[in-house]
């Protein structure tokens, strides 16, 4: 393949990732059965579209199966947001390139949830930082951050180096969280990700969750790991008794000592929620998005919803996958968000929306209300002062316009 | 602290103050040293039209990055890095190198795909040897970064 007896696209992928392999000392390239990449116009530019289409053009395809994470636009909503007329058309280029290039465009952030679950050991190239940590951790697959280019390069060569998390010494634990206190909500997961995210940022870093007394449900765990991953730059944890690498304590840290704990008790968790600050006291807008929401997040909004209406002057967004909306819909849960004033959007993230820095200006949004922990990490860029409430406590914002 | 005894008391000469990386690619570059205290992140901390460091409340708030060589004690969060760097570098704002202390694969990743040099792990806190304005030589294959002139 570096000779080019593949093509020059195979080539050059190869040649990155050859490259990157090099940089992490690895010795050899593994296969990978599954890929998932980022790839919209907002994060690629014109200059990643320039790069895609002399892709497709020179005929490169991708020969393992690949799908898209959430994008920038819902086509339909481009008007009503705001947004780029000019820039829709060049990301609908970008898909219509994807496509061409044998790239399954699902648009979706949670692949875990709704395309496909890798089995224990799957060694896989996954972008998104939430999509790897789930895999790594909940599944027991294999898979590094892989970003656009290189899970792109990953599909064309169906292989990538092997590092990081595909060699069991990474996959140990390297410090030990103990959980003192039960934790119910996602935000509530959310906060306990980013205490620990942000005393460890590290890539390496391998926490260890023990003690967790009510074992979390999948939604639980999407929110925890999506939150780790942004604040911590992580991408696994384990968690005794609840993941695969992690039957016991010993399992988890694979003989590895750690004397570095850390410990998190109602106390550090309410001391997150009590740290978000609201300046001008303003509260129209509020998301449930970052990751997407499952067809079990969309039930539990829709409930909460149910016969109230949004305060007039908010704006609240939740965003899902497509073949989650076509479910909710068909249950009857987007009629019932949507006849309480709430918009959906489908196959796109809140932070990565193209134009959001525009759009909170002339909607005269300061602060972003959300349970996401993520969200309210990675939207700041845009300017935003964000804070972090219970699913609930939002739903609560959102309809009587009064923040708590 | 140290910083101020390094540069106020005690003079270090330029030519005395070598770094040296674990890990490291691309081309050899000279250019004018940004040190941060904070990490870094393509996605949250960088308006990538202006090349402005433009989170509220980052330590380099209002730095632009165009053609700096900058030092980061770690990378965050976002997969996003593997576009943004050939997004900067073709808008013509992209910085000269990122020295890491720590990184994570998408910065390689970006950093590789963009042809931007890039280093991880130091023999010496820059943060302790270096300030902002330093000129620096960033010489991947020896696995080093030189001072070359100090600040005024």
């Amino acid at each position: 393949m570096l000779r080019g007896k593949r093509g020059e696209p195979v080539r050059r992928a190869l040649r990155l990732q050859f490259e990157v392999g090099k940089f992490y000392g690895a010795r050899r390239f593994v296969p990978v059965s599954n890929v998932h990449m980022m790839g919209d116009i907002e994060v690629m530019g014109d200059g990643g579209l320039d790069h895609l289409q002399r892709l497709a053009q020179s005929g490169a395809r991708c020969r393992v199966p690949i799908t898209t994470n959430a994008r920038c636009f819902d086509f339909a909503h481009v008007e009503r947001l705001g947004q780029d007329a000019g820039e829709a058309a060049k990301e609908r280029r970008l898909i219509g390139c994807l496509r061409e290039m044998n790239v399954v465009t699902t648009d979706t952030c949670i692949n875990y949830q709704t395309v496909y679950q890798p089995h224990f050991g799957e060694r896989l190239a996954w972008g998104d930082t939430g999509t790897v940590i789930w895999a790594n951790s909940v599944c027991g697959a294999r898979t590094n951050f892989e970003s656009g280019p290189a899970a792109m390069a990953a599909a064309m060569t169906g292989r990538v180096p092997e590092y990081g998390f595909h060699l069991d010494r990474h996959r140990r634990g390297t410090f030990v969280v103990e959980v003192a206190t039960e934790l119910k909500d996602f935000a509530e997961w959310g906060a306990m990700a980013k205490l620990v995210g942000e005393s460890h940022q590290s890539y390496f870093a391998v926490p260890v969750f023990a003690g967790v007394k009510q074992a979390p449900v999948a939604d639980q765990l999407k929110h925890l790991g999506a939150a780790l991953a942004s604040y911590g730059s992580m991408a696994m944890y384990h968690m005794v008794g609840v993941t695969p690498e992690a039957p016991t304590l010993r399992a988890a840290l694979g003989g590895r000592r750690t004397g570095r704990r850390m410990r998190i008790t109602r106390a550090d968790i309410e001391r997150v929620f009590a740290g978000y600050r609201n300046p001008d006291g303003s509260c129209n807008f509020v998301v449930f998005s970052g990751p997407q929401q499952s067809l079990l997040e969309m039930k539990q909004l829709a409930e909460l919803f149910d016969g109230r209406r949004v305060h007039a002057g908010t704006t609240v967004l939740v965003t899902t996958a497509n073949s989650v909306l076509a479910s909710a819909r068909a249950l009857g849960y987007a009629q019932k968000l949507e006849a309480a004033g709430v918009a959906i959007l489908e196959g796109v993230c809140v932070y990565i929306l193209q134009n959001l820095t525009r759009m909170r200006a002339a909607n005269g949004w300061t602060n972003m209300i959300s349970n996401s922990a993520k969200i309210v990490n990675t939207i700041t860029a845009h300017k935003f002062n964000t804070i972090l409430r219970r699913t609930h406590e939002c739903v609560e914002i959102a309809c009587t316009g009064v923040f708590r | 602290m140290r910083r101020d005894r390094l540069h106020r008391g005690i003079p270090v000469s330029a030519a005395s103050v070598t770094i040296r990386v674990d890990r490291a690619f691309g081309p050899v570059v000279e250019g004018e040293a940004v040190v941060s205290d904070e990490g870094f992140s393509p996605r949250y901390d960088l308006d990538r039209w202006s090349g402005v460091i433009t989170r509220r409340g980052h330590k380099l708030e209002g730095v632009n990055i165009r053609d700096k060589i900058l030092f980061f004690p770690t990378a965050k969060g976002g997969i996003a890095a593997g576009w943004a760097f050939h997004d900067i570098k073709a808008k013509g704002i992209a910085p000269k190198a990122l020295v890491f202390g720590v990184t994570n694969p998408v910065m390689v990743q970006g950093a590789v795909f963009a042809n931007l040099t890039i280093t991880e792990g130091w023999s010496r806190d820059p943060r302790e040897c270096l300030r902002s304005g330093d000129i620096v030589r960033v010489d991947p294959a020896a696995r080093t970064i030189r001072v070359l002139k100090r600040a005024q």
